[in-house]
């Protein structure tokens, strides 16, 4: 599957705001079946990337291709119709509507002819609920259940079930494990490489090293805009790859090292200095 | 896991109907309806009672019904209390100071409502300005350029105009002398609204609009048109009240409608429209019109201080938005139940 052509890819990509260049000469690809994990610390410019290979921005400079093909979003549903798809940390769901309705949202099944379309519940529960048990969630056996008794984890996993169901070949996740507990998370790692075995292109948007790599196949580290380093899965350890995040940043050096701790001591964090 | 998901797909009907979201607003309009029918005796339950509370509820209810959609879409319009006396000025003054026929006055008077929403839905779209805020000012603007033009036209503020029978009898007969004709165009409002939000697919729409915009847009939803389009619609539906007013009182005021602002958000948050948008629904917003028609007009049935209506309307709306929460509650929680 490797030798494919990248489904998306991005050579020498630049982004400004006005005077401010956000993004610096980012080239990366992802292929089917892969997971691309792009780590970065908060303001290295994750959100802008995302939102560049989404559609919402255009780039200053630099190209972007699909199949080996250049293509240009000008906007958003640009890029949705080209199949790729975005699942934003804390968006993407509606706690106070139905499964259904959520799973449809923008795209509803319709009964009925001309301009008295219906909005065609059942279908759309059915199909939900079958969706999203085909990812692994079976406790939503209700289609009119509101989502927000979901879980954090499940809420994501929903999201991502809809993507796919509608056609999505490049999946953009936008930190969704940050929100969640272990548990959830697990869930949701485990949806993503259910997608990755689909063979959807995955691009895992994380601040999380030890979830990504759970999952990834490839790394790029983003710092202040710039890819500072883009290796493969057991290229790098996991100390390596904090220690590049961190960027030598003081208060990120210091979270690395507890998290140094933590792993050399079974998780348990360091004793507050008295 | 198996059996808790055969205990979860099959709810018994009681449950089901304690998790629908109207059924606090009908508890509440039962409770309040019995408590004046004890109060008012046979003169309230027969047909003069009925055709006080339900004229009221007409009147505003046409104009709660896109107010609770806006308010589900996450939005609020408050210029309707201006759209009401500038649609009927412009009605009674193309009608009757110029004397075009009536269906211009109509027209007229319907665009006026439409411009106007069309106005607030741009505002609120293109601008970062909250919606209260852009209709606040709308409202004022309006009411001021009502005031303007009709001593600028007239050198007065009010204008008379007596409808011709047909134009009176679709928008201003009272049927058997006592029920407003405005209950059966309230009657086909609400199918009109119940059709939008509950059967076609903008009703999903507007309530993902109103669960988080930012997503719903991701989603491909024409945000900016749906949101324009519901604020034409309450502009719309404020302007019928107005010129039904006209054709019902064959005269238009420059003040007055400032009530159907509070009335026609406070319809809606009793019918369990939720405050920030993202739920709600038609038969709760006709539910919660009716309860305060009820209260409004029991007061007067039952020979109590009309201060006292004020008081019980109060503390309706903190008991409905309490009780909303806590009936939303219990909706996630069944949702929410452990395997």
């Amino acid at each position: 599957m490797s030798d494919n052509t990248a489904v998306l890819e991005m050579r020498k990509v630049d982004k400004s705001f006005g005077p401010i260049d956000v993004l610096h000469s980012i080239s990366l690809k992802v292929k089917e079946g892969e997971v691309l994990c792009l780590l970065g610390d908060n303001g290295a410019g994750k959100s802008t990337l995302i939102k560049t290979l989404s559609g919402v921005f255009q780039p200053t400079r630099g190209e972007m291709y699909m199949d080996g093909k250049p293509v240009n979003f000008t906007r958003p549903s640009d890029a949705q119709n080209a199949g790729i798809a975005t699942v934003h940390q804390f968006g993407g769901t509606y706690p106070l509507m139905s499964v259904g309705r959520n799973f449809f949202v923008g795209q509803e099944p319709t009964k009925g002819y001309g301009p008295f379309k219906i909005y065609d519940r059942e279908k759309a529960n059915a199909i939900a609920v079958e969706a999203v048990q085909n990812f692994g969630i079976t406790r939503i056996t209700d289609g009119d259940r509101l989502v927000g008794g979901l879980s954090g984890g499940e809420r994501q996993s929903l999201a991502i079930a809809r993507a796919v169901h509608f056609g999505a070949r490049v999946l953009i996740l936008d930190e969704p494990t940050a929100a969640l507990g272990v548990k959830q998370a697990a869930h949701v790692l485990r949806i993503v490489n259910e997608a990755k075995r689909r063979g959807l292109a995955v691009i895992f948007i994380t601040h999380q090293v030890m979830h990504a790599m759970a999952v990834g196949d490839h790394f790029a580290v983003l710092i202040r805009g710039a890819i500072a380093a883009d290796f493969r899965a057991g290229e790098k350890s996991r100390e390596e790859i904090a220690d590049l995040m961190a960027g030598g940043e003081s208060m990120a050096d210091l979270e690395a090292n507890i998290e140094g701790y933590m792993e050399a001591h079974d998780g348990q964090p360091p004793e507050p200095a008295h | 896991m198996p059996t808790s998901h055969r205990t979860s797909g099959k709810h018994s009907a009681l449950a089901t109907f304690a998790r629908r979201p109207e059924t606090g607003s009908l508890i509440g309009f039962v409770v309040v309806f019995a408590f004046f029918a004890s109060l008012g005796g046979p003169v309230f339950i027969g047909a003069p009672g009925w055709s006080s509370w339900l004229n009221i509820a007409a009147e505003v209810g046409i104009i709660a019904l896109p107010v609770g959609l806006l308010m589900i879409s996450g939005e609020f319009d408050f210029s309707v209390g201006s759209v009401v006396p500038a649609s009927s000025m412009t009605a009674a003054m193309l009608s009757g100071h110029y004397d075009l026929p009536a269906f211009i006055g109509i027209a007229g008077g319907l665009g006026v409502g439409l411009a106007i929403g069309f106005v607030n839905g741009l505002l609120v779209t293109r601008t970062s300005i909250p919606s209260l805020i852009v209709t606040i000012g709308v409202m004022f603007a309006v009411m001021g350029l009502t005031l303007g033009t009709a001593v600028l036209i007239k050198g007065s503020t009010s204008v008379s105009y007596v409808p011709d029978p047909t134009t009176k009898a679709l928008l201003g007969q009272f049927i058997n002398g006592m029920f407003n004709v405005a209950i059966l165009w309230w009657i086909g409002f609400a199918a009109v609204f119940f059709y939008i939000l509950h059967i076609s697919p903008v009703g999903n729409w507007i309530l993902a609009i109103g669960g988080d915009r930012e997503s719903a847009r991701n989603a491909g939803i024409p945000t900016a048109k749906v949101t324009i389009g519901l604020f034409m619609a309450s502009g719309f539906c404020a302007a019928f009240v107005g010129v039904a007013q006209v054709m019902t009182y064959q005269q238009a005021q420059v003040a007055g409608g400032q009530a159907f602002i509070f009335n026609s958000i406070m319809c809606a948050v009793i019918g369990g429209v939720l405050l920030n948008g993202g739920a709600g629904s038609i038969i709760g917003i006709l539910l919660g019109t009716m309860t305060f028609a009820v209260v409004n007009q029991g007061v007067f049935f039952a020979a109590l201080d009309p201060n006292v209506g004020s008081i019980i309307v109060g503390a309706l709306l903190l008991a409905a938005v309490l009780s909303n929460d806590s009936f939303r509650a219990l909706a996630m929680r069944v949702a929410a139940k452990k395997s």
